[in-house]
């Protein structure tokens, strides 16, 4: 039988080390976070400064402040413990494939057949513990043949954190009943009894321990001591999306490498479809004979796991790719994956679904991936009178308007993108032009509404109104003029030309 | 004898019609553009839709009165709930003023490109895709192999396109069921009030494929369009085709 080895980390002060690694002000100061109960602001965890004054976890925060008036005060956020825990879990994989949750405020790691790596035992737990440290979490961790036992000697080991081979007794005698994780009614009989550490009764008969405390504090102490099994409630890694394909003969045609990604996309696909995920952007890698890596990159709208649809997205890009001598090695990535949502039959809308129109989005991530994203603007109604800022671009095909399109003034229908300077007769104080000089040809204006004047915003930049004129020449073109300023003796009037009506 | 021979003839121009996109008209009436005699120049007297369009502008001010006019186009288009693609070069038009033409511009996907080959292949692979209401595409110029493409691309997808031609020096055939020429005309207000009225536009067809080209002035009033008065002089039916 191989035996097995554990690591019990403890993180003291887990959720007041996260805070503190948010707010790096919070170093220096003692600090609680709190949550209420029953009416009553109750402290669920403090950090060790505050702790060295006296505060404990479940004191009242009105108790509290009498001790230490300047306490500083947190909300406490339900079930960031369970998550916080999960990430270092995950964090901890690097050290041992085998890791489960300790709740509330520990790890448990099966290290049977790993410490060897780094060089020895005690090598290994240094290199967890310093890790930890360093990255500010206050860890202390103990290692025994049992998982009772490495939990007993993390949290209330004094002498040593290793526990050598079937040494659990020796171990846990001077330790309090606490360390076996025993229930609170237990603990109190203990207690009332005189046992105040585990040696005081351990040599006591069986059937005297279960009359008098139940079936439950043996089973905790036969799993401190190893006589019997505890189960572990599995940390799953979260596998990368991958997939590799190596060839027995480079593959240098375009045929060879379409059939490469499709053999890929099928693969990571069928994976993508089974977990609910669809593919938002990808990496395709090609390892050539002499040793240079060609790659190419799609990106997708939707969260997609058609192959059809990403192999058109590939299929793009493939004439980039340059074999040389050959590709013996092909990988593909999904960097990022979203789940994908279920879609809807669009029965009442024979038009297409409009922007939510699956197809669409196929059409634009091809667009996307053969002349850039950059091409694509949507735009959107922004409460805003400047005519360069009345729009502003969504960044997706999901955003919706916050405002409505405005229709009680008249915009152009061809904006230039910088107003252009144009020579003009007007009336003054504020009568539209009658006549102007555009690209060297004069309009007689026959026409005219306006002004309109539109005020920069303030708060956003300085300079002139424009007053607006809309005005129709003898052909009847119509345009959108403006005025910039108000007329000065000392500076000449500004003319310019901003649009075309239709 | 004759009489069936008629008969069989006007069942293959029918036949014909119907395979190049001219739909008979619908009982209801609900997706007419309001065009009235301009649309009366069509075949079965119905603005072809999933074909493509030709519309030459070459100035700016004739560019506006296009979007303009497509604009009034779109808005029934896209009554629907479809979106619509605008392909161009010159990134010019304004998207808040698709709105005075009932077009919701949030659905106006908008394609800035400037390679010809490229607005080109985007607009293919659009007219490909069904489900959008339709596709303008702003090209300099179009040969009749290109145009055939996305001719073919249209046939299947049953998506409207317009081509806004610029360059109108190199005019060559293409496959486009008509071709348009829509320019500013002075607008006329009621009772000649001080201001500028209505856009006004003068609406010239140049060629229609089995129909009657002419001109025609429109007025976009109200949200719709409005025929000015008569149509002014009538090209001959050179557009024609010999049966």
């Amino acid at each position: 039988m191989i035996r097995r080895r554990f690591v019990s980390l403890w993180f003291r002060h887990l959720m007041t080390d996260w805070m503190t690694l948010r707010h790096p002000e919070l170093h220096e100061l003692p600090f609680v976070l709190t949550t209420p109960i029953r009416g009553c602001v109750v402290i669920t965890a403090a950090n060790a400064l505050a702790e060295m004054q006296g505060i404990t976890t479940g004191m009242a925060m009105a108790d509290a402040r009498a001790i230490v008036p300047s306490l500083e005060m947190m909300d406490d956020m339900p079930g960031q413990t369970a998550k916080l825990l999960k990430a270092l879990g995950e964090w901890c994989i690097r050290y041992t494939p085998i890791i489960a949750v300790d709740m509330p405020d520990g790890l448990i790691l099966d290290i049977s057949g790993c410490a060897h790596l780094w060089g020895g035992e005690r090598a290994y737990l240094g290199a967890i513990i310093k890790t930890l440290r360093g990255k500010g979490y206050d860890v202390r961790g103990a290692m025994a043949d049992t998982i009772g036992t490495a939990w007993a000697v993390a949290r209330f080991g004094k002498i040593k954190p290793i526990i050598e081979a079937d040494q659990q007794k020796e171990a846990l005698l001077p330790l309090p009943p606490a360390a076996l994780r025993l229930e609170p009614l237990a603990l109190e009989r203990l207690q009332k009894l005189g046992f105040y550490t585990i040696q005081g009764f351990i040599g006591m008969g069986r059937s005297a321990l279960r009359r008098r405390f139940g079936q439950d504090f043996l089973m905790r102490l036969d799993q401190a001591l190893g006589n019997e099994d505890e189960p572990m409630q599995l940390l799953q890694a979260v596998e990368p999306y991958h997939e590799r394909l190596p060839c027995l003969e480079p593959i240098r045609t375009v045929t060879g490498i379409e059939i490469a990604i499709r053999k890929l996309l099928e693969a990571l696909c069928h994976r993508l479809e089974g977990e609910g995920k669809g593919l938002r952007t990808a990496t395709l890698k090609c390892y050539r004979v002499d040793g240079e890596v060609q790659q190419v990159h799609i990106g997708t709208n939707h969260a997609s796991y058609y192959v059809d649809h990403l192999f058109k997205l590939f299929e793009l890009k493939i004439v980039s790719i340059e074999p040389a001598l050959g590709i013996e090695l092909f990988t593909l990535d999904a960097l990022k994956v979203d789940d994908v949502e279920p879609e809807q039959e669009m029965l009442w809308s024979p038009a297409g679904g409009g922007l939510e129109d699956a197809r669409l989005a196929e059409l634009l991530d091809r667009i996307a991936n053969k002349t850039g994203a950059g091409s694509i603007h949507r735009y959107l109604p922004q409460e805003c009178h400047w005519p360069e800022r009345s729009i502003k671009q969504a960044k997706t095909l999901q955003d919706k308007r916050m405002t409505v399109w405005r229709t009680d003034r008249p915009r152009p229908s061809l904006l230039l993108p910088r107003p252009e300077r144009i020579e003009v007769t007007a009336p003054i104080p504020d009568y539209p032009p009658m006549l102007f000089v555009y690209k060297n040809k004069v309009h007689n204006i026959k026409k005219a509404d306006g002004p309109e004047r539109i005020e920069r915003e303030w708060w956003l930049e300085k300079g002139e109104h424009r007053d607006y004129y809309y005005v129709e020449d003898q052909d009847g073109q119509r345009y959108w003029l403006f005025r910039s300023g108000h007329y000065s003796d000392d500076q000449p009037r500004q003319w310019f030309i901003h649009g075309f009506f239709a | 004898m004759p009489d069936t021979k008629r008969d069989i003839i006007s069942k293959l121009q029918k036949d014909i019609l119907l395979w190049e996109g001219f739909k008979p008209p619908q009982p209801d009436n609900a997706d007419t553009f309001g065009l009235g005699p301009v649309e009366a120049a069509f075949p079965n007297s119905v603005f072809p839709v999933g074909a493509l369009h030709e519309l030459l502008c070459s100035t700016p001010g004739q560019a506006a009165a296009t979007a303009g006019f497509i604009a009034g186009i779109l808005g029934t288009l896209m009554k629907q709930g479809g979106a619509c693609l605008w392909i161009g070069s010159s990134g010019k038009l304004f998207p808040a003023s698709l709105s005075a033409f009932s077009v919701e511009a949030d659905r106006v996907i908008f394609i800035d490109l400037k390679k010809g080959k490229d607005i080109l292949w985007v607009t293919e692979e659009a007219l490909k895709c069904e489900g959008l209401a339709a596709v303008i595409a702003e090209v300099q110029d179009i040969n009749l192999a290109q145009s055939r493409r996305l001719q073919l691309a249209v046939e299947s997808s049953k998506v409207t396109g317009f081509i806004l031609r610029t360059d109108l020096q190199k005019s060559k055939t293409n496959t486009s069921v008509a071709r348009w020429r829509i320019s500013s005309i002075p607008s006329e207000t009621e009772g000649g009030l001080p201001g500028v009225g209505f856009p006004r536009w003068q609406v010239e067809l140049l060629k229609v494929r089995n129909g009657n080209p002419g001109v025609w002035k429109m007025e976009w009033n109200g949200g719709r369009f409005v025929p000015v008065d008569e149509k002014v002089t009538a090209y001959e039916t050179w557009g024609r085709r010999a049966v």
